[in-house]
């Protein structure tokens, strides 16, 4: 009995303790309500916040492969050069450069006041450095964006394992301050190249050290800032590095990033003050929101074509769609003005091609150069294309066609409004069919699909980054489509010297691709959505849609 | 009681053997591998990444050699969050949900407690209507939407709140709001539930009719009886709410393990999967467990085997 009674009284206290406790709590909050949050009065401080929607999944660049790294990475790095908004390489951690006039050796002069935040001096050898281990086949795990140094050469034999000598492969410090690349083909594009993560230089002392980049204490970077917090999950803190030596041009003092997939939430927080940028690359706008931001806030608001393209791919070896006539009458019966203006709502460009806007050409754009004009859109000529395609396969009915896309909002909205139009136009019932994401790949892979939903953006301003997915063995290819005379045109553009020559290559390609083959559909081209608070300026956005917060400031 | 103890105890160790060879086996069985992304690697590249983490090998032997590291505490390394331990991964976030989890339990019981007791003493009247309006609400609105809610009209509107962050205190209000108005609404239905049996109950009327105070026979008899239901759901709710909420999680943009959990998932990232599963199988466990003790000390009414009290 006085057992039970002990009981019974801690049951008691901890009751009213508990109660006492969580009055103090609500106490503490309502103190601190009155003093009202959200509004930022830090503002002039010169601290950005933005949001990205998840966290970098490492802080590697050798192993980096995601936008979201990509960003962070950006402020926590320099390459050898840096990308400025017009698209032109400008000096980073290069002062100045040398290119033979083959185009096959690179001579890079590095600057001598660029220092690691150990205070160490950024030398070739650091690049030297991260690239090999980048290459070498023991790196543990194998950096997947390898391929990236690719152009280098014996870059992929090292890779590979067929060349087993490092010396042999075209990356060279002739001096503490001087790195020599020599290329296996002229590629124009390789500079600018030289600003992606993956060329990023890393300090020697990660060697030995796997998990160097999972705590941000022990990461030794040569970027404008560092990172200087941390919190899984959650939160992201990049801090000025003030042994940066183009500090004079950085202003802002830090850079704060939660870390919310939800596109609702971070609108919210955005309208709220508390974000300063939200929205595309790293962060997403509801596709519901975006006709009254773009009316409510138009100085803040903004949409930009990016490099990518969204189209839907046809499995060229599975019936129906092993007929070109009835991938022709897919194509053309429907409206994709219709699907960017009444379903995405992101100001996306229809897409006629397979090469986005802002890939650089000869002297313009190469969409400018050669317009998408492979086929148009046109009911009449689809129903036709559908029958003639149908009689020469012997159908009286079509086979049961099944479109499938990775589980998302977005995707499911455009799937079904596309399937309306074939049903309206053609009088097809194509079933649609959501599936993980990856379930999704693996089963695109396999080829088991007649009709899925894909996505391409761009790694490299250069059309080949497009045209180099189609050929035949190339493992981004699920379609499997093979083409001796795409491979060809392709195999040629890639030792060409001539970017006249190259571009009317890939154009050709390109007109087999779609015009003649129609291996996909194309439904449009991507932008980027984003709201940016009045007073922040400096924020450049390249021709992929990478983002650059560095140099932002708030006025 | 030290065998019944052991005994469960016992249970707890199968039940987690299970745990961890369903999981092993059916999370292998989903289509996908931890490389694979919308722009593929190479053939050889995939290869050599799979050989790198013992994917290449026979399932038996992975099977094996995975029960051989947890035998020794090594829960391996993420495969997605590179080189990141998948132990610190797990007690970083767990931590985050926690401390969520913890203030959101303490308001729910009390919460709960307080309303289900005022609701049954004035059973009928204007109080317990109003107690059982907000518990109804409270069931039937999931908490995403109140998230939502909450977010929208006292942070975005209001300006009260912090739409996203953990960092101060006032940020805890609103997941705090959202996680617990569900286990309040049914804490409070039970409580009131059980008190008004035990308020009608004979004990109680002879209580009564001793001329025992009232006070001592709330105390001593009401509460304690009433409240034994709240006991039993008390266990799993917590390990329900400390284990996180993805979409409490997502919404106000916190760290905490619900959101990890879901996002391996979609990686394929194999170890933290397995890590993140048993570490919630053994806390479901726990709280079982815990609750069963529990429920053994306060209900004089449960024997236990032998028929003697321990």
């Amino acid at each position: 009995m006085n057992k039970k009674r002990l009981l019974s009284m801690l049951a008691l206290i901890l009751i009213v303790s508990t109660v006492l406790a969580a009055c103090g709590s609500n106490n503490n909050r309502e103190d601190g309500a009155s003093n009202g949050a959200g509004k930022p009065a830090e503002a002039k401080e010169q601290v950005l916040h933005i949001n990205m929607s998840a966290e970098p999944p490492t802080f590697d660049p050798g192993q980096a492969q995601d936008s979201q790294a990509n960003t962070a990475l950006k402020l926590m790095y320099e390459g050898l050069v840096r990308v400025d908004d017009a698209g032109k390489e400008v000096p980073a951690a290069a002062e100045s450069w040398e290119i033979s006039p083959d185009g096959l050796q690179y001579k890079f002069n590095l600057r001598k006041d660029a220092v690691w935040s150990n205070g160490d001096p950024v030398t070739a050898n650091d690049f030297v450095f991260a690239w090999q281990r980048v290459l070498d086949p023991t790196t543990v795990p194998a950096a997947p964006y390898a391929y990236q140094l690719g152009y280098i050469k014996n870059a992929m034999a090292y890779n590979a394992k067929k060349v087993t000598d490092f010396s042999k492969v075209g990356i060279k410090a002739t001096d503490e301050y001087t790195l020599e690349v020599t290329l296996e083909n002229p590629t124009p594009y390789f500079l600018g190249l030289t600003s992606f993560y993956t060329f990023y230089p890393v300090h020697g002392s990660v060697q030995n050290n796997a998990a160097w980049a999972t705590d941000y204490k022990s990461m030794i970077t040569n970027g404008a800032f560092n990172l200087s917090n941390w919190t899984t999950g959650q939160k992201l803190e990049f801090t000025k590095n003030d042994k940066y030596w183009d500090k004079s041009n950085i202003k802002l003092s830090k850079i704060e990033a939660s870390l919310v997939a939800s596109g609702a939430s971070e609108l919210s927080s955005y309208k709220s003050g508390q974000l300063d940028f939200a929205g595309a690359p790293n962060g997403e706008i509801p596709s519901d929101s975006i006709p009254t931001m773009e009316k409510q806030l138009p100085k803040e608001f903004s949409k930009k074509g990016t490099a990518g393209t969204y189209y839907y791919e046809f499995n060229v070896t599975a019936k129906p769609f092993d007929n070109v006539k009835i991938r022709k009458a897919f194509s053309m019966a429907m409206s994709r003005q219709d699907i960017v203006d009444k379903v995405t709502l992101g100001g996306q460009i229809p897409a006629f091609g397979f090469v986005a806007p802002g890939i650089k050409g000869v002297k313009d754009e190469f969409r400018t150069e050669y317009k998408d004009n492979f086929f148009t859109e046109n009911v009449e000529e689809a129903k036709k294309l559908l029958a003639e395609g149908m009689a020469e396969e012997g159908y009286t009915t079509l086979p049961e066609i099944t479109l499938i896309y990775n589980s998302s909002e977005s995707h499911k909205k455009i799937a079904l409004a596309i399937a309306d139009m074939w049903k309206n136009n053609l009088g097809v019932e194509v079933k649609t069919e959501n599936l993980e994401w990856g379930v999704f790949l693996e089963t695109r892979q396999n080829l088991n699909y007649q009709v899925a939903r894909a996505g391409w953006s761009a790694d490299y301003n250069d059309p080949m980054n497009f045209m180099d997915l189609w050929k035949t063995g190339s493992g981004n290819n699920d379609s499997g489509f093979s083409n001796a005379e795409y491979d060809k045109l392709v195999k040629d553009t890639l030792v060409s010297q001539d970017n006249a020559v190259r571009m009317e290559k890939m154009a050709a390609a390109e007109k087999i691709l779609i015009q003649d083959e129609q291996v996909l559909l194309p439904i449009y081209y991507y932008s980027n959505v984003s709201l940016t608070k009045e007073n922040v300026k400096g924020i450049s956005v390249n021709y992929n849609g990478a983002i650059d917060f560095s140099r932002a400031y708030f006025e | 009681m030290v065998r019944y103890v052991a005994n469960k105890f016992f249970y707890m160790l199968i039940s987690l053997l299970i745990l961890i060879s369903a999981t092993f086996f059916l999370m292998k069985a989903i289509p996908g591998d931890p490389f694979q992304a919308e722009k593929k690697v190479s053939a050889e590249m995939k290869a050599r990444l799979m050989e790198q983490y013992g994917l290449d090998k026979p399932l038996y032997v992975q099977y094996f050699k995975y029960l051989g590291d947890i035998a020794t505490g090594d829960f391996g390394i993420s495969m997605k969050k590179l080189n990141q331990d998948v132990t610190k991964i797990i007690s970083d976030t767990f931590q985050t949900s926690l401390k969520l989890g913890l203030v959101a339990i303490v308001i729910a019981v009390v919460v709960g407690v307080l309303l289900g007791m005022l609701a049954a003493l004035y059973h009928r009247k204007l109080i317990d209507n109003v107690a059982m309006i907000l518990a109804v609400l409270g069931m039937a609105v999931p908490s995403f939407v109140l998230a939502s809610l909450l977010q929208y009209y006292l942070a975005e509107k209001a300006g009260w709140f912090n739409v996203l962050g953990f960092d101060k205190p006032l940020d805890y209000v609103l997941p705090v709001m959202a996680l617990s108005a569900q286990p309040i609404a049914f804490i409070a239905r039970l409580t009131r539930s059980s008190m008004l049996e035990v308020l009608h109950a004979d004990y109680i009327k002879t209580a009564k009719a001793k001329g025992l105070n009232w006070l001592t026979i709330m105390f001593r008899h009401v509460i304690r009886n009433g409240i034994l239901p709240v006991v039993t759901y008390v266990g799993p709710m917590t390990a329900n709410i400390i284990t996180g909420s993805v979409v409490i999680e997502q919404v106000f943009g916190i760290g905490g393990i619900g959101k990890v959990f879901v996002e391996s998932i979609t990686n394929r990232d194999y170890t933290l999967i397995m890590g993140v599963t048993i570490f919630y199988g053994v806390i479901l466990m726990v709280a079982r467990f815990l609750t069963d003790i529990a429920y053994v000390m306060i209900d004089p009414r449960i024997k236990l085997s032998g028929g003697k009290e321990g």
